[in-house]
Parts: structure tokens; C-alpha cells; sequence
């Protein structure tokens, strides 16, 4: 008989399921890396606008964040409907911003002081007067480079 | 006589790691921040401003935004798909009509000597105080589109190749010829019925 003979009645063997906790922990070991948690929780209700001229902000490091939006609903009662300030986790009043721009500063090292980015994320509805002042209170503390954080829209004219 | 230990049953290892797996996955956040970039003037105080400096009208492109979010191109009422044309027609002068800002003549490098609008010609962008944000992004995003249309056009026409490709010295004579000049008055009311 033929040493190559192929045993007929052999079943298929199971396909070895021992790689896979190897396999799903390379996966797990990458998005752990690739993970960066949300910071702050979001007191305010933000819809950003749309625009089709954006940039990207290079080093997320590098930026600090201004929120404004109306507050959400479990915030509503004390803090009413109109579009108000948040900064780290709090609701902060317009004077504080010199403050936290202070604060982001000092938490950086010295050579990037000067490259921070304050990206504003200010919902679609509100209106200009509390950006314009937050602009001001910016200028004042001389962080002059801001980013209006804006959705891509993929409408082209 | 010593018992062996049995050994720890490791197929349930494959459950575990899934379960921090489908954690990581739902609490990353991919997206990368992206928006308009700006840079904002320095700081002056309000008493050291002095009348404004004296520019010729032609040479201002004054944009106005009301509270109502209506639009106002160069004391006329306009819509806001105009105001890119409108903008580029500002920034070219291709007809050297006597409304528009005047052309000075520059030595460029790349170019050579090129006609480019006098350093004084800019845009103004006025906002009320109760206009909606989402109409300002509006509103800078087609002035900035403008801006980087005409560049865009220029870097094609000039080296063949779009103009991020281009390296920062053939980037910086195109900024030269375009540059984006937008000016924000310090805040005032406008008003609007």
C-alpha cells in the first residue's frame, strides 16, 4: 500500500484556539496606547459649526480647551438656559479665563509656553458678544493663537 | 505521596482579555481636533488707540454680520455663497478698476517683479453682538476659502503642483502676493432691525 494514502474517516481536526488570547491581547495592548480618555466631562451642550477650510491641531498636548454652550439638562436648573463658560470641569465666569490661561501655562514646559493652541468649542447657536469677549480676555492674556474648533462639512462649492 | 496542582484553566483568559478589549474600543476617541485657525491681534488698551489710521475706502473690504446673521458686502446687502467671488475680485483687482485697492509693483522671489495689492489693502470683519457663531465660522470659512482658492490657483499655475506640496519658500512667496489679512474691529454695536 501507498505511504500517501489518505485516511478517509478522519474527521477535520478543531482549528487550535490556544493564539487567541495572544491575538486579543496584542489588539487590547493597542488601543490601550492608542487611548486617550476624555479629560474633561462636558457640562455644556455643544453642536460645533461647519467648515470646509479646517487644519488639524498637530499635538494634542499642546492645546487647551474653552467650551461654551448651553448648559445640559441636569444643569439647567441652576444655571439656566443661556450659553455659558466652562473651563477644566467647572462653569467659570469670563475674569477666569486669565487665570486658566495662567494655569495651562504653567503646567507646560518652558519652550512650548509659546505654542499653545486655545481651541474654542462654542456651540453653533450662541451668540458673539460671549465669544467676542472671550476673544478680548484672550488678547488681554496674550494667547493669541486660537483655533474655532469646527466640524469638516462635506459640502463643496 | 505530593498531589500534583492542577493546572488553572486558561480558556476563559480569551473572555477576560475581550472584555478590556470591547472597553478600550468604545472608550477611544480617534477623532482629531481640527478647525479654523486664527491668530488674534495683540492686546492694546482702548485709550492708546488712536483715531483710526487714515486708509484710502478702496482699499478696505469692509464685511459687515448684523444680529439678524444678514449680510453686508461693501455697503451692500449680499448672501453669504457671494462673498467668496466678491472677496477674490477684492484681492486680485484683475480689471485695476479705480474701487478696488490699489497695486504696488514687488520684487517677489520666484515671481520676479509681480503687482500686489499695497500693504494697507485688507479685509474688515465686523460682527453685532448678537450675531449667531455659526454664521461668523460662516463667514470666515468663505473669506479664508478665498484666500487659499487664489493661492491654490496661483501654486498650480506657477509650479504645476498643489500648494501644500510646494516647499515653505515657494509657500511664503505665494503667502506674500496673498496673504491673509483679516482684520476684526474691536467690538462695537452694529445694530440691525
Amino acid at each position: 500500500m501507498s505511504k500517501f494514502r489518505k485516511d478517509d474517516n478522519k474527521e477535520t481536526p478543531a482549528i487550535s484556539t490556544s493564539s487567541l488570547p495572544d491575538i486579543v491581547f496584542m489588539l487590547l495592548f493597542f488601543f490601550m496606547v492608542t487611548t486617550t480618555m476624555r479629560e474633561t466631562t462636558l457640562k455644556v451642550k455643544i453642536k460645533l459649526p461647519a467648515a470646509t477650510e479646517i487644519s488639524k491641531l498637530e499635538k494634542k498636548s499642546l492645546v487647551s480647551y474653552i467650551y461654551v454652550g448651553p448648559p445640559t439638562q441636569p444643569y439647567q436648573a441652576v444655571y439656566g438656559n443661556e450659553p455659558r463658560i466652562q473651563l477644566n470641569d467647572k462653569f467659570s465666569k469670563l475674569t477666569d479665563i486669565a487665570d486658566f490661561v495662567e494655569a495651562e501655562r504653567q503646567a507646560r514646559e518652558e519652550q512650548e509656553q509659546k505654542m499653545i493652541v486655545t481651541s474654542l468649542k462654542v456651540d453653533e447657536f450662541t451668540k458673539m458678544g460671549i465669544v467676542t469677549d472671550i476673544k478680548q480676555e484672550l488678547r488681554k492674556a496674550a494667547a493669541l493663537h486660537i483655533n474655532y474648533s469646527s466640524r469638516k462639512s462635506s459640502q463643496t462649492r | 505521596m505530593a498531589k500534583k496542582v492542577p493546572e488553572a484553566p486558561a480558556a476563559s483568559l480569551a473572555d477576560i482579555a475581550f472584555m478590556l478589549l470591547i472597553f478600550f474600543l468604545v472608550t477611544t476617541t480617534m477623532d482629531v481636533d481640527s478647525g479654523l485657525e486664527r491668530r488674534l491681534p495683540q492686546w492694546v488698551n482702548p485709550e492708546d488707540i488712536d483715531d483710526t489710521p487714515p486708509i484710502k475706502e478702496r482699499n478696505i473690504f469692509v464685511v459687515l454680520v448684523d444680529r439678524n446673521n444678514r449680510l453686508m458686502v461693501e455697503s451692500e446687502l449680499s448672501r453669504v455663497d457671494e462673498l467668496r467671488e466678491k472677496t477674490k475680485e477684492f484681492l486680485t483687482n484683475p480689471m485695476n478698476l479705480p474701487n478696488l485697492p490699489e497695486k504696488i509693483v514687488k520684487d517677489i522671489p520666484y515671481f520676479g517683479p509681480t503687482e500686489v495689492l499695497t500693504a494697507s489693502a485688507v479685509i474688515s470683519l465686523r460682527n453685532d453682538v448678537g450675531t449667531t457663531y455659526g454664521t461668523y465660522i460662516e463667514v470666515q470659512n468663505e473669506l479664508i476659502a478665498a484666500i487659499n482658492e487664489l493661492r491654490e490657483t496661483l501654486a498650480q499655475e506657477k509650479f504645476g503642483k498643489p500648494f501644500a506640496k510646494l516647499n515653505s519658500d515657494q509657500q511664503d512667496a505665494i503667502k506674500e502676493i496673498y496673504p491673509q489679512k483679516i482684520s476684526e474691529a474691536e467690538p462695537k454695536k452694529i445694530g440691525g432691525i
